[in-house]
């Protein structure tokens, strides 16, 4: 890539492919040199992507002791290995030992009903904005594939007081307050979630729905069908592989997520994911590596593994404009 | 150890609310749908599919928005009107500046060093041996979290004083070269620069994705004719390949503003928006949810809106096109 310096005149000019057979051998070593270039710098890119993430990988199965005081290339020449930081960040009863675990399970519990329902209502919504006649569609559709780019930031504060203290127009209460407490607040940790995840899910179900043979819905119209068999037993296993696309993204976008959960979800073991209590510790015991390293592994292991089993759909997914912020 | 497995069993019950509550709520839409006979117009069976999720998105977003909108007329606690005063402070105050300067940098150097990182990769990689693996590891870290790469990489700029073995990668290849160690994350006004590190390093592998699907889908015989003509490999980069993706990495470009923008997770992990490292979102969050200064955060929310919002538009009419065409 680096190594010619060719004078680059529109169009392509006639010299360039005479210089080119007539210097054969000189094209063919600029060519091979130009190659070798490019395979140091993909080989250095690859490196320099996957060593950070190696080297906390290692660490986290160092002893604590090693950790601290060495380097974790310097296991290659003095290997040792332990799960005891592994036992101690999951399990340990100290408030300083990270209780990973409890975090673990709170993951879990946000993440499958913030994955489940804002895949079944953007299903729900876009077979209606794609595939139903009525009037103001393409406006709804217009409006909600621009709440796609609205930052979260602008829905905190409000959606947290809608929850927390309810709802009044000029001191007439419309709403009550949730008062949601202890596990309760699951349940408003999900109700942002699903929030924010059915522009993205819309339009992107809207996208694939949209591709599908028009022919199909009419022979089932025809056939007598409401649009709930058609939704159920033409839309659905077509449109399966795009739903597993939707549910991927909203998977790693929720698990990985840390500000809805800041938010919603509070700071304790009762509701807060790992992200909130990683995040905690690498504020407050910042140099405790061997539970940070082994913590940030235990979150990061369950989303790799998801991810690299379903990485075709992950692709698909980006390709399609799935892309959400 | 002994850990307090029966203490999670209500998060269990409750996750089991969640998942009855999203049964119900896909039950009830179809049999709803069910029950409506068929007709030409389908304004009906449109409202039923829609209505949740046009429900969830106008009190999880639409009301909120406008609602943030309105605090940031306001005081800290929401009671008085403030005029623009919370706008003033935005742009006038130095610590607000800095925030300001911050994202500044990184919306520009983010979009930039992804693009130019992840097409570089897409080129020298296409149609080798190792394209899949090569891709697999830069795309890797897509799926961990933000809070989990920020623990990755203040593992790499670890610091250990001079002296004493390093415990970082990054301080290891300092002091091998001759050089004294150094807090990365301590000293601004690089400290946001190695900050920025991190999100490329996540975000490279998007790009990557993206710009190299656009790259196999160059139509063969415009390659086959530059290369007829003689085209060196760097003008077949810039006369071809370039111009012909225009249109991917202008997605990738927007998307990275976009992300860049909303970026919270790695300042706030990394640094904690201290030593001048602030951005917008993570002085949206401190000012709103710690400080109590609830007009300054809805402030900077609306202000990170207004920066987006050119993006909508330009999203919008890019759509209404696709539409009519």
């Amino acid at each position: 890539m680096t190594s010619t310096t060719f004078p680059v005149t529109p169009p392509v000019p006639a010299e360039a492919a005479d210089s080119a057979s007539a210097g054969g051998a000189a094209a063919r070593i600029r060519k091979r040199l130009s190659s070798r270039t490019a395979s140091v710098v993909a080989i250095v890119i690859a490196i320099l992507w996957t060593m950070p993430t190696f080297g906390l990988a290692l660490s986290s199965f160092r002893p604590e002791d090693d950790i601290k005081r060495t380097g974790w290339w310097t296991f290659f020449t003095n290997p040792s290995l332990t799960l005891d930081n592994y036992q101690e960040v999951l399990f340990g009863r100290s408030s300083s030992s990270g209780q990973m675990a409890s975090f673990l399970v709170n993951s879990l519990v946000i993440t499958i009903p913030s994955v489940l329902l804002p895949v079944a209502l953007a299903t729900f919504a876009a077979y209606a904005l794609t595939w139903l006649n009525f009037k103001g569609r393409d406006w709804i559709f217009i409006g909600i594939f621009a709440l796609q780019v609205v930052p979260l930031q602008m829905a905190l504060v409000p959606l947290l007081s809608f929850f927390s203290q309810g709802v009044d127009v000029f001191g007439v209460p419309i709403m009550p307050a949730w008062d949601l407490d202890g596990e309760q607040r699951f349940i408003q940790v999900w109700f942002a979630h699903t929030c924010f995840a059915l522009p993205l899910g819309v339009f992107l179900l809207h996208n694939f729905m949209s591709e599908l043979p028009g022919e199909l819905m009419e022979a089932a119209r025809v056939d007598g069908a409401t649009h709930g068999v058609i939704l159920r037993r033409i839309v659905l296993p077509l449109v399966v592989p795009a739903l597993a696309t939707l549910a991927l993204f909203q998977f790693l976008w929720v698990w990985n997520d840390l500000l809805v959960a800041l938010i919603f979800a509070g700071g304790t073991a009762e509701t807060a994911p790992m992200t909130v209590r990683l995040a905690q510790m690498a504020g407050t015991r910042g140099d405790e590596w061997q539970r940070l390293t082994s913590g940030a592994f235990v979150s990061a292991i369950i989303p790799l593994i998801v991810f690299l089993s379903l990485q075709r759909y992950f692709v698909r997914g980006l390709l399609a404009g799935g892309v959400k912020g | 150890m002994n850990y307090d497995f029966a203490g999670e069993a209500p998060k269990f019950v409750q996750l089991l609310f969640g998942i009855a509550a999203f049964c119900a709520v896909v039950g009830v839409v179809l049999l709803a749908v069910d029950r409506v006979p068929m007709r030409r117009r389908a304004r009906l069976p449109a409202a039923i599919l829609l209505a949740p999720a046009l429900l969830m998105l106008t009190i999880g977003l639409v009301v909120p928005a406008i609602r943030t909108t309105w605090l940031s007329f306001r005081s800290g606690d929401g009671e008085e009107f403030v005029g623009i005063s919370n706008y003033t402070w935005m742009f006038t105050q130095p610590e607000a500046i800095i925030v300001l300067r911050n994202t500044f940098v990184w919306v520009v150097l983010v979009p930039l060093l992804v693009t130019t990182v992840g097409l570089l990769y897409a080129v020298i990689v296409d149609n080798t041996r190792f394209e899949r693996l090569a891709k697999s590891l830069v795309f890797l870290p897509m799926a961990i979290s933000f809070v989990g790469a920020g623990i990755i990489w203040k593992f790499v700029y670890a610091y250990r004083p001079e002296g004493a073995d390093q415990i970082g990668l990054l301080n290891q290849l300092v002091v091998w070269l001759g050089f004294e160690p150094r807090q990365w994350l301590l000293d601004a006004p690089l400290n946001t620069l190695f900050l920025i590190v991190v999100m490329v390093w996540i975000q490279a592998g998007f790009a990557t994705v993206v710009l190299s699907a656009a790259i196999k889908a160059i139509p063969s015989d415009i390659v086959e004719a530059a290369k007829l003509d003689g085209a060196s490999p760097t003008q077949m980069f810039f006369r071809v390949t370039l111009p012909t993706i225009r249109p991917a990495v202008v997605v990738v470009l927007v998307t990275q503003c976009i992300g860049t923008l909303k970026l919270f997770d790695i300042v706030r992990t990394m640094t904690g928006g201290q030593f001048e490292t602030s951005v917008i979102a993570n002085e949206m969050y401190n000012q709103a949810f710690r400080y109590g200064e609830t007009g300054k955060g809805a402030a900077l929310a609306v202000f990170l809106f207004v920066l987006v919002t050119p993006i909508i538009v330009y999203q919008v009419r890019s759509l209404r096109q696709r539409q009519e065409a």
